[in-house]
């Protein structure tokens, strides 16, 4: 499927701010699933250097712009022609190793009630049969945590939300990685794009689902929000512990000055014109 | 240089000499407050010093009355009013100490053994200290301070900046000094001239220690035009604006020479010196002492900012 | 004075004699009358302040610039002990490079089953953001700090390696430079090694780092969390030693390719930063997010080759506790050498015969959890009655995985000036070894000594001072 990518990110700031500097990873990399025919990120005046691919295999940039600024806008466009691997990331070159992802963070720290629902979950399935493990585990985070957009804040963990019961794409990632650490099996949050249809949910500003490391298979993809594997409607950006270490952009700025940040994103299949947006 | 060890060499001059300011403006209050009131009584000019200052306000909530044991508190050992002496020596010796490689040990240990000394006066029974003996310590602590500087610092740009951090606030104190006298401390206008304004002028120049070299100066009859020519435009006095401001200027010199990079402070600091040097005592007081003042004070300031930009934030503008 | 205790081995005695080492010390300190002696220690407490090697302790009250208690007796080694602890440290100190190397690349070590890949891939310390990295000269830890004890004439251990930042090595100058100041008649009678090329060795490893973008000469900075840590003096002090500039994460900032400091002549490139702030804090854009002291963007510079960071961001997976019972494997495993220096004999509870020992001996041993610290859950066997033994038994065999057992050590002693003449006291040895483009080490160290009385424990939050260090030379 070729699928046509524009995602605007506009930062404005209440007062103007003397320095810019952010960690961009917006580049997408070409792996079995997904084929990139066209990418472009435009940082408008800012300067762009200190790149390189980082252990995990995603490419990285730094952007830096000297103020006063009031407003900073990031646009991405490029088109990537994508293939249904049933969630597996086949052809992605990467050092780090597997177990490095059994770390927990302060967002995915693990609780009794987290690993209470992980034991639950994954009852029944053999621990030598890590794939129906994690399907269940994704299954499980799927039926715990409703869909509900603005329930939950950037900085929400996996243990609150699935207090909660509600949360976006992000809360879900979150809670899946942290059940998968129960059962020892590594998982990481990974950023990046969904083409919406009428029955999917979270294709909000970016979307975010969760890998985790199967035997024998590597790294697959799991979607909690929408329970199933990514497809070729999905566009992997970059992965993380969680959604700060795993988010695309990461930016400080230098001045005393509250941010507001707008983002639109749209995900068209070749030929289809309809946008969607949500700041 | 770092920008940042530019700024405290910067700073911790300035607190020096604002340290030094503020135990004038106590002896100046202090001997005021034993002149007679010209309608009755004493005069109350502490509020006017603490107007100078900038301090009145806080002074009022925290102590309410002006009594001068309440003002000494305030105005010598009070770590919450940022212009005492204790806050200002606190703040220079803290700059002194991040930046302590860039100073000599006879430096160091002026500020440090100031800092030491002065705890060791707050720890004193207040009765077995007077106010003259509290400004007179800190004239002598910030005298060891800048003696030290002054003989032991090698001449580079952190000196200079030392020196820009002096003169800047000089210029700025003196003009004040001068504003409290001829604006505040006169109930009116009328009042200028007078035989009592005199005996404050005197107070004036005994506070900024000019009264002598006044006399030997002008070996004449005490005038507000000779006051002003004096504290203003006069270029043997050490704390007249011309002075301070051509001490300004050189220390500009010394940095734009030295970095072989012109800056715009010169050019600033250049035309407030001209101005002054062809100023005359007459055109002051037409322009209105004050009002003059105030604009000296506004340019001076505007000196300070370039250097800020220029210098201090390491990201010339 | 020349009463042995046996059951410590004491620096300067052999048997009850006087060891050749230490002659003129015992003459000098025989000779010294009690006045002169406390006269001379009020001096090397002034010199101490004005140099201003304090450390601060804010938050606790009382004078916040404290001072670490200096003890004028010396400690002495000679050539011939520090030939072997020099080829020792100098060995140690390149097996943890060669192991930092690897487990952020290929990790055969851990492929080899040499190590349990999860001790080093799960840790805290362990950072994912800088795997694949490949640093200047492929060094990761510049100072290595080794923490050695003494419990006989030839028995040295290490107790633990510092690979992050190291510090005490301004007290290791500075002892020397009061020592010589205050006695200068000793420096005359022993031909001493002198430590004051510490400095510009650490100029000269630092600067053999330089990044491979940067061309001409390297301009280095010491990164600091500020005035306000506790070794911000140590931190002032080498970067005057060095020459060069002292800064704070606020004096840098990132732009295009490089990290800049702010000067008064405008921007200038930075090309390696000696930090002496933790990981987490380096920068917010790739650690904690609300770091305040780092510099956002350095990792990405870093990473892409345009500065270099001593020590190397993720260099503390190799002195954790768990990774310490291995560093004699990596001596041998990259090295292909026998380690010259030992371990303390660690019993790993979890393996059958190791723990039946530890049950047998549990009297004699001291018995630690795995991941505690700071003395918690700990037994100290001679120290313990029945009923903690018995509990201790329990624990152990219920969980013995949980835990590890060591020998209780017997610390050397040196003598040491007490209010009452002289006596031993328990002492201990940081040196700090230089890796750059090549491997350096001054002959010395810190040693830091319990003052007081019977006392195990060197930490100067518990009672303990510093002194100098001699290595006579050859």
């Amino acid at each position: 499927m070729k699928l046509r990518i524009r995602h605007v990110s506009t930062f404005a700031f209440d007062a103007p701010v003397k320095r810019l500097v952010q960690s961009h990873r917006l580049s997408p990399t070409d792996t079995a699933s997904q084929r990139i025919m066209a990418w472009n990120v435009d940082t408008g005046p800012a300067s762009i250097g200190a790149a390189f691919r980082d252990g995990a295999g995603d490419w990285t940039q730094t952007v830096s712009l000297r103020g006063p600024l009031e407003t900073f806008t990031v646009t991405v466009e490029g088109e990537v022609e994508t293939q249904d691997q049933s969630g597996v990331l086949r052809g992605h070159r990467e050092h780090v190793p597997p177990s490095a992802y059994l770390t927990s963070t302060r967002r995915t720290a693990l609780t009794a009630e987290l690993r209470g629902l992980a034991a639950e979950a994954s009852e029944g399935t053999a621990p030598g049969r890590s794939l129906d493990r994690a399907h269940a585990l994704c299954r499980a985070v799927h039926d715990a945590v409703a869909y509900v957009p603005g329930s939950t804040e950037a900085a929400t963990t996996a243990s609150e939300a699935l207090e909660g019961g509600r949360g976006v794409c992000q809360d879900h990632a979150q809670v899946l990685i942290a059940l998968a650490h129960a059962c020892e099996i590594p998982a990481r949050y990974v950023a990046g794009y969904l083409m919406s249809t009428e029955d999917s949910v979270g294709a909000e500003a970016s979307h975010a689902w969760a890998e985790l490391h199967v035997d024998g298979l590597g790294w697959v993809g799991f979607d909690a929000a929408n329970a199933c594997c990514p497809d070729a409607r999905y566009v992997r950006l970059c992965s993380g512990y969680d959604a700060a270490d795993g988010a695309p952009i990461r930016g400080v700025i230098d001045g005393a000055a509250e941010e507001s940040l707008d983002v639109s994103v749209a995900v068209l299949r070749d030929g289809q014109s309809q946008s969607q947006s949500q700041g | 240089m770092l920008s940042r060890t530019a700024s405290h060499l910067y700073w911790m001059a300035r607190y020096i000499e604002r340290a030094e300011t503020t135990a004038r403006l106590m002896q100046v209050g202090a001997r005021n407050a034993l002149l007679p009131d010209i309608g009755g009584g004493y005069r109350n000019d502490w509020e006017a010093i603490l107007q100078a200052s900038g301090s009145l306000e806080p002074f009022r909530e925290k102590y309410g009355e002006t009594k001068q044991r309440n003002l000494e508190t305030f105005l010598f050992f009070d770590e919450e009013n940022p212009a005492s002496v204790r806050s200002c020596l606190a703040r220079a010796r803290e700059n002194a100490r991040v930046v302590r490689t860039a100073l000599t040990s006879q430096t160091w240990d002026a500020m440090n053994s100031t800092f030491q000394e002065l705890n060791q006066l707050h720890r004193t029974e207040r009765s077995k200290l007077s106010l003259t003996d509290l400004a007179e310590w800190t004239s002598n602590a910030c005298a060891l301070a800048r003696g030290s500087i002054e003989a032991t610092q090698l001449r580079n740009d952190g000196f200079h900046f030392m020196g820009l951090g002096f003169t800047l606030e000089r210029a700025d104190n003196t003009a004040r000094l001068l504003d409290v006298k001829y604006y505040v401390l006169l109930p009116s206008l009328t009042y200028v001239g007078s035989g009592l304004d005199q005996t404050q002028w005197v107070t004036l120049l005994r506070s900024m220690s000019a009264h002598r070299a006044f006399q030997w100066t002008y070996r004449g009859e005490i005038t507000a035009a000779r006051i002003a020519h004096f504290l203003i435009l006069n270029r043997q006095f050490p704390r007249s604006l011309l002075t301070a401001v051509q001490g300004t200027c050189d220390n500009l010199d010394h940095l734009a020479r030295g970095y072989q990079n012109p800056s715009e402070a010169q050019s600033a600091a250049r035309r407030i010196l001209a101005e002054l040097a062809e100023a005359r005592v007459e055109d002051i007081f037409d322009e209105g002492l004050h009002e003059f003042l105030t604009r000296f004070m506004r340019q001076n300031a505007g000196i300070a900012g370039i250097v800020q930009d220029t210098y201090l934030t390491g990201e010339p503008a | 004075m020349t009463q042995a205790d046996p059951t410590y081995f004491n620096e300067m005695l052999n048997g009850s004699d006087v060891r050749a080492a230490y002659e003129s010390l015992e003459r000098w300190q025989a000779a010294m009358p009690a006045d002169l002696r406390s006269l001379k220690q009020h001096e090397a407490e002034q010199l101490f302040r004005r140099v201003g090697i304090t450390f601060a302790v804010y938050g606790e009250g009382g004078d916040p610039e404290r001072l670490i208690p200096f003890d004028m007796f010396p400690r002495v080694f000679t050539a011939e002990e520090w030939r072997k602890l020099d080829r020792g440290i100098r060995q140690r100190a390149a097996a943890l490079n060669a192991f930092l190397a690897d487990v952020y690349d290929r990790g055969e070590i851990l492929r080899a089953g040499r190590i349990p890949e999860h001790l080093v891939t799960h840790n805290e310390a362990f950072e994912k953001a800088v795997v694949g990295m490949r640093p200047s000269r492929n060094v990761w830890s510049h100072i290595v700090g080794i923490d050695l004890v003494r419990t006989g004439r030839d028995q040295f251990y290490v107790l633990e390696d510092n690979c992050r930042t190291p510090s005490g090595v301004s007290y290791m100058l500075q002892n020397r430079e009061i020592m010589m100041r205050m006695f200068p008649q000793l420096f005359l009678e022993n031909r001493i090694a002198p430590v004051d090329g510490y400095a510009a060795a650490l100029k000269r490893t630092l600067v053999s780092v330089a990044p491979p973008k940067c061309d001409g000469t390297p301009n280095v900075v010491i990164l600091t969390p500020g005035q306000f840590n506790s070794a911000y003096y140590e931190h002032s002090f080498l970067a005057d030693l060095m020459g060069v500039e002292l800064v704070e994460g606020q004096d840098l900032f990132v732009d295009g390719d490089f990290v800049w400091m702010k000067t008064t002549e405008g921007p200038q490139k930075v090309d390696v930063i000696y930090r002496r702030i933790d990981d987490a804090f380096l920068d917010p854009l790739c650690f904690r997010s609300d770091s305040m002291l780092g510099v956002p963007g350095l990792m990405n510079v870093y990473r892409s080759g345009g500065v270099s960071i001593c020590s190397a961001p993720g260099a503390g997976v190799a002195d954790d506790k768990a990774i310490y019972t291995f560093v004699p494997e990596m001596v041998r495993f990259y090295l292909g050498e026998a380690p010259v220096l030992e371990n303390v004999p660690t019993w790993q509870c979890a393996k059958p015969d190791q723990c039946k020992y530890v049950i047998e001996n549990l009297a004699e041993l001291v018995v630690k959890e795995v991941h505690g610290s700071g003395g918690y859950g700990m037994l100290v066997g001679p120290k313990a009655d029945k009923s903690q033994l018995e509990a201790f038994r329990a624990k152990i065999e219920a969980r013995p995985e949980n835990y590890i057992a060591q020998p209780t050590l017997a610390l050397s002693t040196v003598p040491t000036f007490v209010d009452e003449g002289v006596a031993p006291r328990h002492v201990d040895l940081r040196p700090y070894c230089l890796v750059g483009e090549k491997i350096e080490l001054v002959p010395g160290g810190l040693t830091r000594v319990a003052l007081n009385e019977g006392s195990l424990v060197v930490n100067s939050s518990q009672g303990g001072g510093v002194k100098d260090t001699w290595v006579l030379a050859e």
